[in-house]
């Protein structure tokens, strides 16, 4: 059963998950990273409080986190369709992942960013600075460590979702792992596809941590 | 906070003490309105900036410098670049700002300090880099947070020394919150004593030291070191001494010519921005006539004496 042609499927699923991952990681990012910042500067306590803002935001991260993901796999196919032009493979995965993402990444930016100490914060403010200012050159900059952390723990929790697409045809490992693994009970390949994917999760994950570690310099 | 009313001059250090929980952390951010108050304004320079928009309070805010018991820094930023913060928001031109910054870390007496961050350095340099920081907008105001209240007592003397030179050179007028009367001694012209969110007496430090008026006041400047419990029982009286009279042995002729014992409760010699002054708290024996023969002498000596009554401490 082994030949050169499963060594090239693995080494397409591998690319396709990285593709998926990396791509998605981004693209949530661009969504995340904002709502996250809003999350805590629209807050009550926050340097522009804005009620309705925040408690739109909230109840809208809080809904799109609590929707199983296989669920909001099936359920966004209309979207996925309109914005790829189809529902199966690796690019159309993204529509998904993206939505499933944006809202849990804005979580962890709002912790990252509430991590930092209010006192820093005020200090810029009494130097004339504005929000726009303390987003860009205090939040960000003094989070950056536990945002990079943040990012790890990202890419990771996305990977595993994209693994999940593999039920819908979404590519990648984890579509082979459940095409040859799981239908037709070839444990071989299954294994070796979540030995691969067990391996790029420690990768991420280390990968962030060095470089969260190099960048903080809080000790 | 209620009723207060404070007026500021420039180049004056001006200290605002109080008990913990008194108000004057949210009094010292009504100046730069990080406190918003419910009513009431705030003048800088005659400018009523309660009334104007966020964006000209950012301008003004460019021009009133604060500092902070927690130092504040930004950790992820060296010590040069923390000073180049305010300049970045100002608008500063890069190489403008680095030159500035390069003086101030040599005002600061930390010029080999550009590159650590603030992790890599002392409680006192933090506070210096701060100062640094909160001076480069060359602000006409500088605002102390209990700047020194995390620092040890060498380190307090070393950072008051500072602010005492930069308002000196610069002419800066500094406002301190603490609630430390060390503080006020060592460094401040004037004073304003907080006590229940509202001001309980204010005026030139020396005249608040020699006849506090309040008991707060008396306590505040009374309880200065362990001496907050002295017990005080019947005909005791403060005695206060200014510069010519602390060098006199006036104490000891009053017991040798008006035989009169008297017992020391408490004693305590200050420096005042540069005058000697000292207080005793003192027992007169129960006898009226030798108690009002030492009063007599000390008054003739134009030496304050007042009765304290109540136990205060």
């Amino acid at each position: 059963m082994w030949d050169s042609s499963m060594t090239g499927l693995i080494a397409q699923g591998t690319l396709e998950t990285l593709y998926m991952t990396l791509a998605s990681t981004l693209l949530a990012y661009l969504i995340g990273l904002p709502m996250g910042v809003l999350l805590v500067t629209s807050d009550s306590e926050g340097i522009v409080p804005m009620k309705v803002v925040n408690q739109v935001l909230n109840i809208v991260v809080n809904i799109t986190r609590s929707i199983p993901f296989l669920i909001l796999l099936i359920a966004v196919i209309p979207l996925t369709r309109m914005i790829t032009g189809t529902t199966i493979g690796s690019t159309a995965t993204i529509v998904p992942l993206v939505i499933a993402a944006a809202p849990f990444i804005a979580r962890l930016v709002e912790s990252s960013i509430k991590e930092v100490d209010y006192g820093i914060i005020e200090a810029s403010l009494s130097m004339g600075a504005s929000p726009i200012q303390v987003v860009t050159k205090v939040m960000i900059p003094e989070a950056k460590p536990s945002l990079i952390i943040g990012a790890a723990i990202a890419t990771t929790t996305i990977l595993g979702y994209s693994a999940m697409a593999g039920i819908v045809g979404g590519g990648g490992l984890g579509d082979i792992a459940i095409r040859f693994g799981y239908y037709r009970y070839e444990t071989g390949m299954m294994v070796i596809t979540v030995v691969l994917l067990v391996l790029i999760v420690q990768l991420f994950q280390e990968v962030g941590m060095k470089i969260a570690q190099k960048q903080d310099r809080r000790k | 906070m209620d009723g207060i009313n404070l007026s500021i001059n420039q180049g004056d250090i001006y200290g605002i003490i109080g008990m913990s929980g008194a108000g004057k952390s949210t009094l010292v951010r009504c100046i730069n309105l990080l406190e918003k108050p419910t009513s009431g304004s705030v003048f800088i320079d005659g400018q009523d900036i309660s009334k104007i928009t966020e964006k000209e309070l950012r301008t003004v805010r460019y021009s009133v410098g604060m500092i902070f018991q927690q130092f504040n820094l930004l950790m992820q930023r060296t010590a040069e670049k923390n000073i180049l913060f305010p300049l970045e928001i100002a608008g500063v031109d890069k190489e403008t700002a680095k030159k500035r910054a390069a003086e101030l870390l040599e005002l600061v007496g930390l010029p080999d300090k550009a590159k650590a961050y603030p992790a890599q350095l002392s409680g006192g340099q933090k506070q210096r880099i701060a100062i640094a920081r909160a001076l480069a907008n060359n602000p006409k105001i500088l605002l102390c947070d209990e700047a020194t209240s995390a620092l040890d007592p060498s380190t307090t003397n070393s950072i008051l020394k500072l602010l005492k030179e930069i308002n000196h050179k610069l002419g800066i007028t500094i406002v301190i919150i603490t609630h430390e009367m060390s503080v006020v001694e060592q460094i401040c012209s004037h004073v304003a004593i907080i006590d229940k969110s509202q001001i309980a007496e204010d005026g030139e430090v020396e005249d608040i030291f020699r006849n506090p008026k309040t008991d707060i006041a008396k306590k505040m400047i009374f309880s200065e070191g362990d001496q907050g419990s002295v017990v005080m029982g019947k005909n005791t009286y403060r005695v206060v001494f200014d510069e010519k009279s602390s060098s006199d042995s006036v104490m000891a002729k009053m017991v040798l010519e008006t035989k009169c014992l008297v017992n020391i409760l408490h004693a305590d010699m200050k420096n005042i921005d540069g005058f000697a002054f000292g207080q005793m708290v003192i027992q007169l024996p129960e006898d009226e006539l030798s108690a009002a023969r030492a009063i007599n002498y000390l008054r003739s000596h134009q030496i304050t004496v007042e009765e304290v009554s109540a136990h205060v401490g």
